[in-house]
């Protein structure tokens, strides 16, 4: 009789306690985004803080994803209030500088914030090596599936996202996955990727 | 910090635990603190002028801001935490809700508008499951819980009235009860 009623109450238990366990082991902050492997959203955005060197484009100009065929595109969504973003930039910017001359365009794509507050920014942090375009009305963010900054997406040379990286990107993580999308692009074969992930967010703002 | 964190996640479980066991559904249930690695601190500060393609006569339309509100109220707001868009004064949400208003605008449907953001952001941004696959687990559980308790009750009533004559005869403890 007390078995019985042991196993009743350990069958009730189990499932609750393994949902709490589940529970456990999932990231409350880790959004899964439907984007990688799917065709990049377009957009048109002028450019604000237009960048140095070989990687400078004109302030004002306009930057469409459609002109990008052909190259890899890092696209890091940031904002001057971001204090994560702070972790990220000079790894972006010496990487970018790496890469001139090569199909890789880096991008900024200024989020929730203004040109006037970017350009401050980025004077503060000792300049950035790309060019930076303004997303008024957050709409290419939200195209993206934006929820925060820094947020990093790469697109291989068909357009095509191939890899969506949450919170700070390392120097690392920059170089292998644009060297992986630039040799599949040399070599014809489809880009590999399509994943995503998320870094320790480090100097999140809170 | 780190141990606040996890009594959070524990509390919270807990809570969803009870929420599904008593039959409430838990789509909006709140979360942990949601993701964004940052937000803006001082919103104020941080007027952004929204680019709008509607037209003067849409802008002031109640019909399109009943059925953007309709809709809003159906998407979970990305730097929130288990609030829907139409009730966030997020500047993301407020944006988000711009976007709504012009695809309604534009002819889409609904369905059309919920479509894209699960498009954007996946099945998440949606604050009710579709009831389909394993979100059936959601809308199911909690009939299953309570048929599987009255089912369980009327076992034991039954028990106990069926045992109640056999003990009655010769057990003392009866006599109090009459």
């Amino acid at each position: 009789m007390n078995w019985k009623r042991a196993s009743i109450a350990a069958a009730t238990a189990a499932p609750v306690i393994g949902l709490l366990a589940w529970g456990l082991t999932r990231d409350p902050n880790s959004i899964p985004s439907p984007l990688p492997g799917r065709e990049a959203p377009t957009f048109a955005l002028q450019v604000f803080a237009p960048g140095q060197g070989d990687l400078m484009r004109p302030a004002g100009d306009t930057v469409r994803l459609t002109d990008l065929r052909g190259k890899v595109v890092v696209l890091n969504f940031w904002a001057s209030w971001c204090l994560a973003c702070r972790d990220e930039h000079s790894a972006l910017s010496e990487v970018a500088q790496t890469y001139a001359g090569q199909p890789v365009q880096f991008l900024g794509v200024l989020y929730n914030d203004v040109p006037d507050k970017g350009t401050a920014w980025i004077a503060e942090m000792g300049g950035q090596s790309y060019p930076s375009v303004d997303d008024p009305g957050a709409r290419v963010a939200i195209d993206y599936g934006l929820y925060g900054v820094p947020e990093t997406f790469f697109l291989d040379a068909n357009g095509r996202v191939a890899y969506k990286h949450t919170g700070p990107v390392t120097p690392g993580v920059v170089r292998f996955k644009v060297d992986s999308l630039m040799a599949a692009a040399q070599q014809g074969v489809p880009a590999p990727g399509a994943d995503t992930a998320v870094t320790t967010k480090v100097g999140k703002a809170q | 910090m780190t141990n606040a964190r996890t009594l959070a996640r524990s509390l919270i479980g807990v809570a969803a635990v009870l929420t599904l066991a008593t039959g409430v559904a838990p789509a909006q249930a709140p979360e942990l603190p949601a993701a964004p690695q940052g937000a803006p601190q001082d919103s104020g500060a941080l007027r952004v002028k929204v680019q709008g393609t509607l037209t003067d006569t849409q802008k002031n339309d109640p019909a399109l801001d009943a059925a953007t509100s309709a809709v809003a109220a159906q998407l979970r707001c990305p730097v929130c935490q288990g609030v829907a868009i139409q009730d966030s004064p997020s500047e993301l949400a407020q944006q988000m809700r711009m976007v709504v208003k012009e695809q309604l605008a534009s002819g889409k449907s609904a369905d059309e508008v919920k479509a894209y953001f699960v498009s954007k952001y996946g099945e998440w941004i949606l604050l009710e499951p579709q009831a389909h696959g394993f979100n059936i687990v959601i809308y199911a559980l909690p009939v299953l819980l309570v048929v599987g308790g009255a089912v369980l009750l009327v076992f034991i009533v039954r028990k106990w009235t069926t045992a109640a004559p056999a003990t009655a005869g010769g057990a003392s403890r009866t006599d109090g009860d009459e």
